[in-house]
């Protein structure tokens, strides 16, 4: 059953998102070669405690952390390490979640570890607009399917592949709720996008095949071809004034990344 | 964090193959068609057709035989008779 949020509820859920934001950017700014992904992970603890929120993602189906720190051909749900260390070239895709009040916030950028290929740059700008393109269909009138296919023609347009196992969701008292929002679909399907429908927005961009599996650590989702992938996600809602990202400040404007 | 596809279509109605119900009954008579009526053990009779995996491996059922019979749960006086007891 898709549950459509009340004013006093989307209100709750940005002020997650605001945390949700707050850390991201403050990540954002950290990421540089010779980082090991656990830095982050313990700075996002220590700023969640602070703002009085609670991280999403530690203990949801067993998940070991607070954020998911993926390199490269990491597709999504890396899990932060110690071990692993960011070099010059990487691109690192962290997703971060928060609850506040019992409502939850959910988002995801790709970031570039100091210099990185012109191709990279154009996988991180095509995804980048991907979620863009998406969010401006997120108006009371559109489907569902409207906004996958926003994602899948953009995407595959530029040449690349969009993931098909992992899919967008719809977001409120709990992290994943109904509908489920894959990054491709055929226009005018699906359910309709109303008033107070708040969804968890996240293409996922492959430079080669689709195809994921996942590693051992029951987590790791990676591309089965070994390319590189990214991963722009926001929480928006659809008011009866177009989209509104619940995961950034309302004066914040521009691209969502 | 995006959440893994669902594959699968969770069926809202209930299963009428798991929810079959499996009765010893005896074989009273035979009819055209590879169905027969048998008997069950609280008395009530019973149309009963012969499985495909029965047909396929040639066994064959007569009056007197004692088998198990799946009655469908839409329709407790139609089975199917999916062993025959030694």
């Amino acid at each position: 059953m898709i549950v459509l949020k009340s004013q006093a509820e989307l209100e709750k859920m940005h002020r997650a998102g605001l945390v949700v934001w707050e850390v991201l950017t403050m990540l954002r700014a950290m990421v540089r070669p010779g980082l090991s992904t656990m830095d982050l992970e313990e700075a996002a603890e220590r700023r969640t405690a602070e703002r009085g929120a609670r991280a999403a993602f530690k203990g949801y189906r067993g998940y070991p952390s607070v954020l998911c720190t993926s390199i490269n051909n990491e597709v999504v749900h890396g899990i932060p390490s110690r071990e692993r260390v960011l070099r010059e070239g990487d691109i690192l895709s962290i997703d971060y979640g928060a609850e506040v009040d019992g409502y939850f916030a959910d988002a995801a950028v790709t970031v570039p570890v100091g210099k990185i290929s012109p191709g990279l740059e154009r996988l991180l700008a095509t995804t980048r607009e991907a979620l863009d393109r998406a969010i401006e269909k997120m108006r009371p009138g559109n489907r569902l399917g409207d906004i996958s296919a926003a994602v899948q023609t953009w995407v595959e347009g530029r040449g690349y592949s969009v993931v098909r196992d992992l899919v967008g969701h719809g977001i409120g008292t709990r992290m994943h709720e109904e509908p489920q929002l894959p990054n491709y679909g055929t226009p005018g399907h699906g359910a309709q996008v109303e008033p107070g429908l708040v969804l968890a927005i996240e293409p996922m961009v492959n430079a080669g095949r689709p195809d994921v599996h996942t590693l051992e650590d029951q987590w790791t989702a990676v591309t089965s071809d070994g390319s590189y992938s990214a991963h722009f996600e926001h929480t928006v809602a659809a008011t009866r004034d177009g989209p509104w990202i619940l995961t950034r400040p309302r004066e914040v404007t521009g691209p969502s990344w | 964090m995006p959440k893994e596809k669902d594959k699968k279509k969770p069926s809202p109605a209930g299963n009428p193959k798991e929810d079959a119900i499996e009765v010893m009954a005896t074989v009273i008579e035979p009819l055209p068609n590879a169905m027969f009526r048998v008997e069950l053990e609280n008395k009530h009779q019973v149309l009963a057709h012969i499985s495909g995996r029965m047909r396929k491996n040639f066994i064959r059922i007569l009056p007197g035989d004692k088998v198990a019979v799946e009655l469908s749960p839409y329709d407790l006086t139609r089975g199917r008779i999916i062993y025959r007891y030694k």
